[in-house]
């Protein structure tokens, strides 16, 4: 037996066995994760989550008012926040190019991409919520858009760049305006790649937490005053699973089941989506 | 890819005289459009005026966080000086406060989490594009980047729920019986099995930072030029030695910006830590004793922080998160950027 050999496929085959087992060790996390949710979640899910208000310790209730609440604020954070990234990201594709602007704006959003989450929630809080001396879900709506805006101007720069240059060479060629081409021709072919990452970043501001603690903080009863204290699902699983109480547990796991539901769909759909497409 | 690019300028549209500014002189041939496109009509320039207006707004938000937490934290800075980062006080009651707790505990939390999720990212990224079968590829792909969809107040449920207690129990009274013993590194390792603290919040940051090294790993190390793989193929290399003596090398600096990447996330990660590290403002030795972090910290206490000093102690630390976050993120950006340079040479 040759023992050099021997050596080499030993190690060869510890290599095989390592990366197998990390990925195992992925896969392991995640299922356990998913199932711990799923089977504390399940127990606690009924017609009560959509119909009444969080209650106070001991009681029974539900989280309407922060599905509600939740709900308004991603709403917000879309209508404000795509078109924002949307131009951004046009720019970006179709007149900065390959300049020093264009790449220092995508550097900067890149960076923007990754920051924390709890400090741009600290700015909104500095730049709204100080002037305005109250805590409000518009506050809590432009905190999340703050995180929306990067991921549409990074995906949209992307989409954009991917259309081929021909379809503009066309499109000048019939004498249409450069605005025109942009809004009719290219943003119709990269609108698929858009709306993927339109939907992704819904995906990941719809279980962030962090910005809305000092934004919006919370509400223990029903307000549709986007001007006031708004309830929203992730500060209520955050209170409801620090508290002490059993029954809040139960509930800040049924909301944890619903967030978490809600965002993987999301994210599975798109995925599945947008690779029928490329691959068609 | 744009061979003739410049074919669609018409005569009557040269860039004029009025157009000076940065888009207006192409360094590039793919450049062209943006000085063909007519430029007369009102319309048109209003469009340019919004596109542009939105880019300059995101170079205007990052300069205005960083001058908001500056502001925000200068109270703080000029009460304590360099103390505040020296200092390990904490006292609310009588207005002291000290950095040195809350960003060591950042610091060894994403260490841990570092030494846990390089590893076991590039074995992922080797199972994905050497080991795998070809048809099970995209589906355990989607699987690990899903571990990046969760939200992290799920990670944290989790973690205080099920995984602390599961440690507390299971692995910690392990940890202190045979590492807690040893000489040099055994205080690191002793202490009381609570579940909650540094250990416990290192290895949960660890399994959410998996899929942003992995997948980049995995993009670089498909993006290895098919002649370098098949040349260490033809000479017998061993899918290890390919690994350990082609891709690796080839795609160094890509691996390194993944880390710094993965490490960005994991310093400003909030929900979950503040979940399973146990707020509390002591320096301690051991990674099982309880500990902070700066964005729990914040987290934590902002709402009830009630004097002027507080809260701007727990700004200037939100300053000193983004100022470390961005430098690391920047380093990341710069050697993920260099590495697509020099595949786009390559291919």
């Amino acid at each position: 037996m040759n023992w050099v050999l021997f050596r080499r496929k030993l190690v060869d085959r510890i290599a095989f066995v390592g990366a197998a087992a990390a990925t195992l060790f992925g896969l392991v996390f995640l299922f356990w994760i998913l199932w711990t949710t799923f089977a504390n979640g399940v127990a606690a899910l009924n017609l009560k989550l959509i119909t009444e208000m969080t209650p106070p310790p001991g009681a029974d209730g539900g989280l309407l008012n922060a599905l509600y609440g939740s709900a308004v604020m991603v709403v917000l954070a879309i209508v404000i926040g795509t078109p924002i990234g949307l131009c951004a990201g046009t720019y970006l594709a179709e007149h900065g190019r390959n300049t020093r602007l264009a790449a220092a704006v995508r550097f900067v959003n890149d960076i923007l991409l990754s920051a924390p989450s709890i400090v741009l929630g600290l700015f909104i809080y500095e730049l709204i919520v100080v002037p305005m001396k109250h805590f409000s879900g518009i506050a809590g709506g432009l905190a999340l858009a703050l995180i929306l805006v990067p991921v549409v101007v990074r995906t949209s720069d992307e989409a954009l760049r991917l259309v081929p240059d021909r379809m503009r060479e066309a499109a000048f060629a019939l004498g249409l305006p450069g605005w025109k081409v942009s809004l009719q021709v290219l943003f119709n072919a990269a609108m698929s790649g858009i709306v993927t990452g339109v939907l992704l970043g819904v995906a990941r501001i719809s279980g962030e937490t962090a910005p809305l603690l000092f934004t919006a903080l919370n509400n223990q009863f029903w307000s549709a005053d986007i001007n006031a204290p708004l309830a929203n699902l992730p500060v209520v699983i955050f209170q409801y699973a620090m508290s002490p109480y059993d029954t809040w547990h139960s509930l800040a796991w049924a909301g944890a089941l619903v967030l978490t539901a809600f965002v993987l769909a999301l994210n599975l759909i798109v995925r599945l989506f947008a690779r029928r497409r490329s691959s068609k | 890819m744009t061979p003739n690019a410049k074919s669609p300028t018409p005569p009557d549209t040269r860039r004029g005289d009025n157009d000076p500014g940065p888009d207006a002189a192409p360094d590039h041939a793919s450049s062209a459009f943006s000085s063909a496109r007519p430029h007369g009509g009102l319309a048109e320039r209003a469009f340019r005026l919004i596109t542009a207006g939105a880019a300059w707004l995101v170079l205007i938000i990052l300069l205005a966080v960083a001058y908001s937490m500056a502001s925000g934290g200068w109270l703080a800075f000029k009460t304590f000086g360099l103390g505040f980062i020296t200092s390990t006080d904490w006292d609310v009651v009588n207005g002291q406060f000290g950095a040195l707790v809350a960003i060591y505990g950042t610091l060894t939390t994403s260490v841990i989490a570092l030494i846990i999720a390089v590893p076991v990212s590039i074995g992922i990224a080797l199972f994905l594009t050497e080991i795998a079968p070809v048809w099970s590829r995209q589906p355990i792909a989607i699987a690990i980047e899903l571990l990046a969809a969760v939200p992290s107040i799920i990670y944290g449920m989790w973690g205080l729920f099920v995984f602390a207690p599961f440690l507390a129990t299971n692995v910690e009274p392990w940890i202190n019986d045979h590492l807690g013993t040893l000489p040099v590194i055994g205080p690191l390792f002793s202490g009381p099995p609570i579940g909650i603290g540094t250990l416990t919040a290192g290895i949960v940051l660890g399994i959410m930072v998996i899929p942003f090294i992995a997948s980049v790993a995995r993009d670089v190390f498909n993006a290895v030029p098919a002649a370098l793989r098949e040349s260490a193929v033809a000479l017998g290399a061993t899918r290890w030695e390919r690994l350990r003596y082609v891709t690796l090398p080839y795609t160094r600096s890509a691996i390194v910006g993944a880390i710094f990447l993965g490490l960005g996330r994991a310093l400003g990660e909030t929900m979950a830590v503040t979940f399973v590290l146990g707020n509390a403002h002591d320096l301690s030795a051991s990674l099982l004793m309880p500990s902070n972090s700066i964005a729990a910290a914040i987290a934590n206490e902002f709402t009830e922080a009630d004097t002027e000093l507080y809260r701007s102690s727990l700004i200037a630390l939100a300053f000193l998160l983004f100022l470390v976050t961005f430098i690391v993120l920047s380093l990341a950006k710069l050697m993920l950027a260099r590495v697509e340079r020099n595949l786009g040479r390559t291919n």
